[in-house]
């Protein structure tokens, strides 16, 4: 039933807005007022019969902010306000969030006497409840109303910041810190100074990690809003502190919002601050503290003042940064492996043969697979400063080792990266070394596995070309059509769809196709069907006469197998190979070849559907010449294709001519 | 590595017509279970951020030894001793140290158990700074992030050879005959407890079991900070609740409750009301409800048989978060539920019987055999079955249709069974309503069969309704369509159909 409910709630917010548009309603003023009176009682009957169903109430706080438009408009939507304002403080999370998500909408909707009329007493009501629900809500409505009511008003909103900020419920203190960052921006620049600070210095110093952490959050914000020569007697005291918290978490916090408050507090004090501070959260005795912060080691150098950015990165991060390359935790190694790599560019090829390429080195031997996988993926940044040959030798080792990891979804992540190395390495690096890798895979015990490997040489034939493919993979994969394995030759069938496009016609026709078709006798009913899979797969590929004399007999064969599924996938080729083609084809039209493809299709008889919107299409679009006669009379003889639908042909190809 | 040997028994082997390295772990795609076992957890990460200027300890003299004048002096500079950390991630740093500090602990912890007159007054401050630098620390980030406490290890603390002789040592101190609340309350006050709260998230059990004894004591002894606790753990249990979903010593919090409980004065205080509805009863919607039911089922009960009036409250509460979903949960619930109705006033019980036995109906038709199992004990319950026959002019109408129904339809042998026997019950209870029902049964039931029937036909007349539609609607749009043709067409465009022979339903294929 609850679900029932949700349902109308939103059924309630649609159909009425269709009633809007068309412009039925609100003839006058007082229909308006009658008609939002009668909206408030909706509401209110919603409201009162399913208040106890936490989903219900969520789909109603979320409509209720859509409503404005049903209540009569910006001059009525007052009164979605009381029962927003009693979700607000219902004690589910989700709930309550909607709901002040849905006040913060239609506040903006308020005049601003509105504003202060009815909307500005709901949120003093809020921030003076009694249970902590209401006040909690109240935080996030602050500085929406801020901005549009008079000084008066405005004074008093602060004090309720304030008293929130100071509240004895953590839930309240988290609330209010959370939000104030955003309320330090609508507030004008002499409150910041005056309210702002002391709150975040509180707030920053709460005897719970879970308040003090979310006062790094609003850092940034204030930060950017206060001057320069402001930060360092504001702002910095109490950043530094958060640095050096005795709580894990709120420095983990700082790890994590390091690049913003780099950003905001600028470069000199970045220079003189942060950089000792970075140095040691990425020293720090929390793994996870050490991770975040490892995280950020790219972006940090990247923002450091470009002046001595080189001499800093030298001198300090790459130091400690060596010591996480060595580090015990695995997390925090390939936090590391996933941004090292950009290190490269921005110390330049020098610096980077010298001091990083031992670390990347380093890395590619870690005993944890995703080390190196963070490495292998992030080649390119490399690759562009000093040239991926340089890593070659070293990488070997790596690359088979992941390709031979017990975990399959490092095999995976390593499969993806294949096509990328490849065009690094190049062909020959890739023949010599790489090759015999990826025909392996295709014969992996994880399906997962051989389903990328097949991908991936799809993308290596795009790489490297048809002829490529023909000299090294094709005749690969077609043995394995020999295998006594049923899954090994299903994967030659899987190879096939994937590279006869790439590889073009000819090598479709001339070598694949025989070993498809020869592989309709195959006594493993699931590789009959794939069979039929395959054929309809890449029937685009091969020309009119091989689909003719060789494709379709053996689709023909397939349709009566003893398999209800051969027979189920052979049917579905068939009348595929008929959409694609009367789609495609037929379209660039070549009427003989029209014609002789009719004929071919119409050839399988009353067994296939045809789908006779396409047949319209392709000769509507068409020029028809004066073969019409020819292909109406070839057509007359599909069962299903009605006599009406026929006339409509005549109809057509008359207007082409 | 392990994956690449062969399997003794694997059928094929790649006989592939190029050559793979590997090729030979490759069979015929062997089901190889990747599952290991679990890694037991036996270290775990130090809470302490180590000091690098670490002090050199020197033995000190036995408290045992000392004359009875420098007694006090002598445990003075114990505690002192004891406020030096070690780090036992590195189980070889400095075990000299280690040892000597161990030494004074469990000399601290006798002399504090056994002797008299030796807690004196300027001892309070130094014992209790003693605790806190030991005890009080940022619980480290869980090893696990998905740590599930009823299958996996927890981490255990690394310091605990140290921690559990200070956790001694502070219980000693509070039974301690010698131990004065009044001097104790000015070291022992409300960020101390906060901090100890704190505690009770640690993972590791036997820190939670010494906790609670502990905070049970400060409870029992320091009445000023009654409320404040009441009101700490009540956030914490919000928290639990509305945002974290994650707070490990739920259960320990919840026995120390279940104690306090016991404790409250008549007539409740709307402050102790307020907690059952608004964070009781709503715990019962953790995910992790299993870990702590037990004692949450015991607070509730208490609650009740303190006051009889809260009972519809508790009732209802149960109700409206009844698992909608999750079975295993859902028998948790009807133990409560059974818990309850085992000390519930008659009075009581009659104000809420009949949602109760709706759902209870529910849950007897639930195709999971444990939970309608659960449900149909109930009958085997003494005092239940009579409160039951006491109000079964309400409850049997309410629970007979599904009784009958689940007893002809359930694939379980025992719930069937179960279910006859309950029906028995009934029967012996008020055979003439029984017989009564069971009549109006069979006529609802021929009654809804007609009902299902004229739907179906009623859907079937739609259908084919829907069907003289279309083929009118075609019709009129070829007949349409014919219409324009004729009226538009020009004459050549006439001479051309004129050309055309008329379609054959099947003519001979075409020869080209």
């Amino acid at each position: 039933s609850s679900q029932q409910h949700q349902e109308a709630v939103h059924h309630c917010a649609s159909s009425r807005c269709g009633e809007d548009s068309h412009g039925k309603l609100y003839k006058n003023d007082t229909e308006t007022q009658l008609y939002s009176l009668k909206m408030y009682s909706i509401i209110h009957i919603f409201y009162n019969t399913i208040y106890d169903e936490d989903e219900v109430l969520l789909a109603l706080a979320e409509q209720l902010g859509n409503f404005t438009m049903l209540v009569g408009g910006p001059e009525y939507v007052h009164c979605l306000l009381p029962p927003l304002e009693s979700l607000a403080t219902v004690e589910e999370t989700v709930v309550r969030d909607k709901a002040v998500e849905s006040l913060r909408k239609i506040s903006q909707e308020h005049s601003p006497v509105d504003l202060e009329v009815h909307f500005e007493p709901l949120v003093k009501r809020l921030a003076s409840g009694d249970w902590f629900t209401s006040r909690t809500s109240a935080c996030g409505l602050f500085s929406v109303c801020y901005p549009r009511v008079s000084s008066t008003v405005k004074a008093e909103i602060r004090q309720h910041f304030r008293t929130l900020c100071s509240d004895d419920t953590p839930m309240v203190r988290r609330a209010a810190a959370s939000k104030l960052g955003e309320f330090a921006k609508v507030l004008e620049p002499e409150y910041v100074k005056s309210d702002i600070i002391s709150l975040f210095t509180a707030l920053a110093s709460d005897e719970q990690d879970s308040v003090r952490l979310l006062a790094v959050e609003a850092c940034v914000s204030i930060a950017t809003l206060l001057p320069q020569e402001d930060l360092e007697t504001l702002v910095m005291p109490t950043l530094r502190q958060a640095a050096e918290d005795k709580s894990w978490r709120v420095r983990y916090m700082v790890a994590d919002k390091f690049s913003e408050l780099q950003k905001a507090v600028g470069s000199e004090i970045t220079k003189n601050d942060l950089v000792p501070a970075f140095q040691n959260l990425l020293k720090d005795c929390e793994a996870e503290v050490r991770a975040a912060a490892a995280n950020k080691v790219k972006e940090f150098c990247e923002n450091l003042p470009e002046d001595n950015r080189e001499q800093i990165i030298m001198t300090h991060i790459l130091p400690c940064v060596k010591e996480l390359v060595s580090d015990t935790n695995q997390h925090v190694k390939s936090a590391l492996a996933s941004v090292i790599m950009g290190l490269s560019t921005i110390l330049g090829k020098d610096n980077t043969i010298e001091h990083l390429l031992p670390l990347f080195l380093a890395q590619l031997k870690d005993e944890c697979p995703e080390v190196r996988l963070n490495i292998i993926s992030n080649l390119d940044c490399v690759n562009e400063v000093i040239g991926i040959r340089q890593l070659s030798q070293s990488l070997l080792p790596a690359i088979v080792e992941l390709a031979e990891d017990a975990k399959w979804r490092v095999r995976l992540a390593i499969i993806e990266y294949m096509p990328l190395l490849a065009g690094q390495l190049g062909v020959e690096f890739f023949d010599e070394k790489l090759n015999t890798l990826c025909m392996a895979w295709l014969i992996d015990h994880v399906y997962a596995i051989r389903e990328a490997a097949t991908c991936n040489l799809m993308k290596l034939v795009e790489k490297f070309g048809a002829e490529w493919a023909q000299n090294t993979i094709v005749p690969k994969v077609l043995g394995m059509a020999n295998d006594p394995n049923y899954l090994h030759r299903m994967t030659t069938l899987f190879c096939i769809n994937a590279l006869s496009e790439a590889c073009g016609q000819e090598i479709t026709t001339k070598q694949m196709l025989p070993v498809v078709l020869k592989m309709s006798n195959d006594q493993v009913a699931n590789v009959r069907f794939n069979v039929a899979k395959s054929l309809q797969k890449i029937g685009p590929v091969l020309d009119s006469n091989a689909l003719q004399t060789e494709v379709k007999p053996v689709l023909e064969k397939l349709a009566t197998d003893s398999d209800m599924d051969v027979k189920y996938f052979a049917q579905e080729a068939i009348s595929g190979m008929f959409d694609f083609l009367l789609s495609t084809k037929l379209l660039n039209f070549n009427s003989l070849n029209f014609i002789f493809l009719l004929f071919f299709l119409c050839s399988f008889g009353p067994s296939i559907t045809i789908p006779n919107q396409r047949l319209q299409d392709g000769i509507c679009h068409g020029t028809l010449s004066n073969q019409t006669l020819k292909v109406i009379a070839c057509l007359s003889q599909l069962h299903t294709f009605t006599s009406s639908a026929a006339s409509s042909f005549v109809l057509c190809g008359k207007n082409t001519k | 590595m392990e994956t690449t040997k062969l399997p003794p028994s694997s059928p094929s082997s790649p006989t592939t017509s190029f050559s793979v390295p590997s090729a030979e772990k490759v069979d015929g795609f062997p089901r190889r279970s990747m599952r290991r076992a679990r890694q037991r957890r036996s270290h775990s990460s130090s809470q302490f951020r180590y000091q690098s200027s670490q002090v050199e300890l020197t033995p000190l003299p036995l408290l045992k030894d000392a004359p009875v004048a420098e007694l006090h002096d002598l445990f003075c500079k114990k505690l002192q001793q004891c406020c030096v950390l070690f780090d036992f991630l590195d189980c070889v740093a400095d075990l000299k140290g280690k040892e000597i500090k161990r030494a004074a602990l469990n000399e601290l912890v006798e002399s504090v158990a056994t002797s008299r007159g030796v807690l004196i007054e300027p001892l309070y401050p130094e014992a209790i700074k003693m605790i806190s630098v030991n005890i009080f620390r940022t619980l480290p980030p869980s090893e696990n992030p998905e740590f599930d406490p009823e299958e996996d290890e927890p981490t255990l603390e690394a310091s605990w050879p140290h921690l559990q002789l200070v956790y001694e040592f502070f219980l000693r101190f509070l039974e301690s005959p010698d131990f004065q609340p009044s001097m104790a309350k000015r070291y022992i006050d409300q960020k101390f407890v906060l901090q100890l709260l704190e505690l009770f998230d640690s993972e590791d059990p036997r820190e939670r079991e010494y906790l609670k004894t502990i905070l049970h004591r400060v409870y029992g002894k320091l009445l000023g900070l009654r409320a404040y606790i009441r009101k700490q753990i009540n956030n914490i249990f919000l928290r639990f609740i509305y945002e974290t979903e994650h707070f490990n010593g739920v259960a320990e919090l919840l026995e120390i409750l279940g104690s306090i409980i016991n404790g409250f004065a008549l007539p409740l205080k709307a402050e102790h009301k307020q907690f059952l509805v608004r964070v009781l009863i709503p715990l019962h919607t953790a995910k992790s409800l299993s870990i702590f039911h037990a004692q949450l089922a015991y607070c509730v009960v208490q609650f009740m048989e303190k006051d009889a009036t809260v009972t519809e409250f508790i009732i209802r509460g149960l109700l409206k978060y009844w698992p909608k979903t999750c079975t295993q949960k859902e028998v948790m619930f009807l133990g409560e539920i059974e818990e309850i109705l085992d000390v519930i006033e008659p009075s009581q019980f009659i104000r809420i019987q009949e949602p109760l036995f709706k759902q209870i109906a529910a849950c007897i038709s639930s195709p999971h055999f444990q939970v309608a199992e659960r449900a149909l004990y109930f009958w085997n319950n003494e005092y239940i079955l009579s409160l039951i026959e006491e109000n079964c002019q309400v409850i049997l109408p309410l629970v007979f249709a599904t009784l009958y129904r689940v007893s002809k339809e359930h694939w379980n042998q025992t719930i069937v069974s179960l279910i006859y026997n309950v029906l028995k019950t009934f029967m012996e209870m008020n055979s003439k309503l029984f017989d009564d029902l069971t009549a109006s049964y069979k006529v609802e039931k021929q009654k809804e069969l007609k009902r299902e029937r004229e739907r179906s036909e009623l859907w079937r007349g739609l259908e084919e309704y829907e069907e003289r539609r279309m083929q009118m609607l075609t019709e009129a749009a070829r007949n349409q369509r014919n219409l324009q043709e004729r009226s538009l067409a020009s004459p050549r465009r006439q001479l051309f159909v004129q050309k055309l022979p008329p379609l054959p339903c099947k003519a001979a294929a075409p020869s080209f």
